[in-house]
């Protein structure tokens, strides 16, 4: 997120003398308003019901009621991501305030900037277990950037704000606003602009000049860097920045599943994804460089494999707007505390000075780094039952639909095909669970995104699991004129666990066939489903049905589409690096790996020896 | 190994929950907790006590200074702080051990804060160390009941942790 100036002051600020009393319900909808909140996603109940009514008079705030609170939260995870601005979620106390509990841990993990404005029960019961009580404060404590509680009218100005501003800034996340039924109904002057004090809230956003010169110096004299690239890009808006200075050193970058469409996937300097399903180049070029610059990533083991394996003989350059994320993992040898917004810039400028008049060489780098890509590109094998092969399903939906789409996936085998087959050029154009991996995220996000982006087409690319945990919805997108698209990618089964009981548990497949698809009771029946909420609803069995349905997808936009692609259950997710073990175990497909002129896996190889060659399969 | 932490906060409903909380998810144990108020109004101090390696601390320090409350972190080398720490202790005395027993309670420059025919209560300050070894001395007689602070720790010399600390003072 960028630096949003947080409780401007806008112009129509009422600047009279004595402040015009409101009621705290008032005083949240006024308050929202000022903070330039336009759309709000929510469900009311009894302790949030005075909020509603002034609710109800304001033209400046769309409010979209939702069918669960979960989706009111992921809808908001989605406006935000896809409209790269803060998102708002409203709910009442209790299981209203529970249910939100989901969607914030999703938005704590992928650092959404997130405000949740729940009601509280009157203070003078709070204690007792009242009706609908629940302590949401001490539920979302370690889920939540901060969290406030209010229990005076006069206070929820200044703390709405002070929560907005806590939400975008430095490392987005959400932030938790439970306000008392008591605080609502009462009246007290509303001053604004408020007086926002958090002494202990200082995100540093410029860096220190040494180690920008440091980390420069580095890359200058590097003969096997990769520019390792997270979602902190993307909520920095710094895209343009990382293509500045990819260009300029000419390294290799890799796209974490958090920053697909951070740096362009038709940029030559791309590798792809890396991680547990990413491409081979990138996952080798991390495990084989003498340099990392680690631009918003923090590591993550569905990245790095076994961390103390990982990029064995790499010095690490770890830029972050959160200190706490530098060295947690791996121990940085140049830290960066910093805004890539404002570091990429900086660190273009060192690297100039530190390259002299002669560019780094990376070319012996590139062409082992070519050999990987020309012999393991991304690829599937069709499957052999006649059913249709879920890659390319969503392949045609990226291709189709263009780069200025936006794509939200739940979690699963469908989440990580979306991350690798369709093509992302901009950034905001992939959603996804990626830190939680929250099944059932697709739907309600993919909503979000439609109201924050209406110009868009907006994909959910959902798998038969998630869809039946926040299909519900669909309601709110027909009766809300929200055309979004929903692509199932209906292999019957929770196709992931599916995978794996397939490759670790001999294929006993304990619990994780769902009956949607091909030969099976097909309960529910998705286009029914579909029909029933008064959304266009296709289903698509054979391959040559594949792309004139989802042409009909994006020719339809008077009411959602779900199309029930009925795909095979036996595909499965390649490359994979099985959990646990060293990157350099990468699967290239089932049994075949790289092989190896040595033995990759040990670590004690000095910066000097040669790269390994390359050869297919395992002989 | 220990480290002593001090932690400036904001004094907010909710903060020792925060703090605690995050030491319990992250998995560092906390050896000793003290809090109390500062010289300047709407602040707290929390003296932490925490078993851990250098790296892990690195890691401790940095997730309490994310928690918006938390103003600033100090960690207290022994060598250049103040320590103490504060026990009352309650030992069997009857009238063949109770001059013992004050006797070893003069040593140690403790009080005596309750007599009764049968027990004694005695309070004594101090480091980690002589707060433990008065205890050594005390055990034959008969421990009945123990109360202890957490550690209290300060800088030593002129310096404040409450120097150029942005608080509005409302």
């Amino acid at each position: 997120m960028p630096a949003t100036p947080a409780p401007a002051t806008p112009k129509h600020a009422t600047e009279t003398d004595a402040p015009e009393m409101l009621t705290g319900a008032e005083a949240v909808v006024r308050t929202l308003e000022l903070l330039g909140v336009t759309d709000v996603f929510g469900l009311p109940g009894g302790a949030i019901l005075p909020v509603y009514d002034p609710l109800m008079d304001t033209s400046k705030i769309r409010h979209i009621l939702v069918r669960h609170e979960q989706g009111a939260g992921h809808a908001a995870e989605g406006y935000a991501t896809a409209g790269a601005k803060v998102g708002v979620a409203i709910a009442t106390s209790g299981p209203g305030a529970t249910n939100l509990v989901t969607a914030i841990a999703d938005a704590h993990m992928d650092s959404v900037p997130l405000l949740a404005i729940t009601g509280q029960v009157f203070s003078t019961l709070m204690g007792t277990d009242a009706f609908q009580e629940a302590d949401i404060v001490g539920i979302t404590m370690p889920i939540t950037k901060h969290s406030f509680l209010v229990k005076d009218a006069a206070e929820i100005p200044a703390t709405l704000a002070a929560a907005y501003h806590i939400a975008s800034t430095g490392r987005p996340g959400p932030v938790l606003v439970d306000i008392t039924k008591d605080a609502q109904q009462n009246t007290a002057p509303f001053v604004w602009p408020p007086k926002i004090d958090l002494p202990g809230y200082r995100p540093v956003t410029k860096a220190h000049g040494k180690q920008i010169v440091a980390a420069a110096q580095l890359i200058a004299e590097a003969k096997k860097p990769v520019l390792y690239v997270g979602g902190g890009i993307i909520r920095s808006q710094s895209s343009r920045e990382l293509v500045a200075l990819a260009e300029a050193t000419g390294a290799p970058v890799v796209t974490t599943l958090m920053a697909r469409g951070a740096f362009p996937d038709s940029h030559p300097q791309h590798l792809g994804m890396p991680g547990m399903h990413g491409t081979v180049p990138a996952v080798l070029a991390l495990q084989e460089a003498d340099l990392l610059v680690s631009l918003g990533a923090r590591f993550d083991d569905r990245v790095t494999g076994k961390a103390a394996m990982f990029a064995p003989r790499a010095k690490v350059v770890h830029v972050d707007i959160d200190p706490a994320e530098i060295s947690k993992i791996r121990t940085a040898d140049v830290p960066i505390v910093g805004d890539l917004k404002d570091v990429l810039v900086d660190l273009l400028a060192a690297f100039q000075d530190a390259k002299g008049t002669t560019p780094p060489d990376y070319s012996a780098w590139w062409s082992y780094l070519e050999g990987l890509r020309s012999e393991f590109p991304l690829g599937y094998t069709r499957t052999s039952d006649g059913l249709l092969s879920p890659q390319h399903v969503i392949q045609r939906i990226g291709e189709l639909s263009g780069p200025e789409s936006v794509y939200a996936a739940g979690v699963g085998q469908h989440q990580m095909w979306a991350a690798q087959f369709i093509k992302y050029e901009r950034p905001n154009s992939w959603l996804n669970s990626g830190g939680a991996g929250t099944m059932g995220y697709a739907v309600p996000a993919a909503m979000g995104a439609k109201v924050a982006e209406p110009q868009r087409t907006v994909w959910a690319i959902d798998g038969d699991g998630c869809f039946q945990m926040t299909n519900q919805e669909l309601a709110t997108c027909v009766i809300n004129n929200i055309p979004i698209k929903v692509a199932i990618i209906n292999n019957s089964s929770l196709g992931m666990v599916r995978q794996w009981q397939t490759l670790f548990y001999n294929g006993r497949y304990s619990n994780t066939d769902l009956n949607t698809g091909h030969q099976t009771m097909r309960v529910p029946d998705f286009v029914k489903l579909a029909e029933a909420y008064g959304c266009l609803g296709i289903r698509v069995e054979r391959e040559d049905q594949v792309d004139a349905a989802i042409e009909l997808a994006l020719e339809t936009n008077d009411r959602p589409v779900v199309i029930d692609f009925v795909v095979s259950a036996d595909a499965m997710v390649w490359p994979m690096v099985p959990q646990g073990v060293s990157n350099s175990y990468i699967q290239y497909a089932r049994d075949h790996s790289p092989s190896w002129d040595d033995d990759l896996s040990e670590t004690g190889r000095d910066d000097e020896s040669p790269l390994p060659t390359v050869t297919g399969g395992n002989e | 190994m220990s480290h002593v932490l001090s932690l400036l906060v904001e004094d907010k409903p909710g903060l020792l929950t925060r703090v605690a909380g995050l030491f319990a998810r992250r998995g560092f144990n906390i050896e000793s907790l003290a809090v109390g108020p500062t010289e300047i109004s709407g602040l707290s101090r929390i003296t932490v006590v925490v078993d851990v390696e250098d790296l892990p601390l690195e890691q401790v320090t940095k997730q309490l200074n994310k928690l918006i409350n938390v103003i600033k972190i100090v960690e207290l080398d022994p060598g250049q702080s103040v320590q103490r720490e504060h026990m009352l202790i309650k030992v069997r005395a009857d009238n063949t051990t109770r001059s013992q027993i004050l006797e070893a309670v003069n040593l140690f420059r403790a009080k005596v804060v309750d007599v009764t025919s049968d027990a004694l209560v005695i309070e004594v300050t101090g480091d980690t160390a002589k707060t433990q070894a008065l205890l050594r001395v005390l055990e034959p007689y008969g421990i009945r009941e123990l109360a202890q602070s957490g550690l209290l720790a300060m800088g030593r010399g002129a310096k404040s942790i409450t120097e150029r600390v942005p608080v509005a003072k409302s």
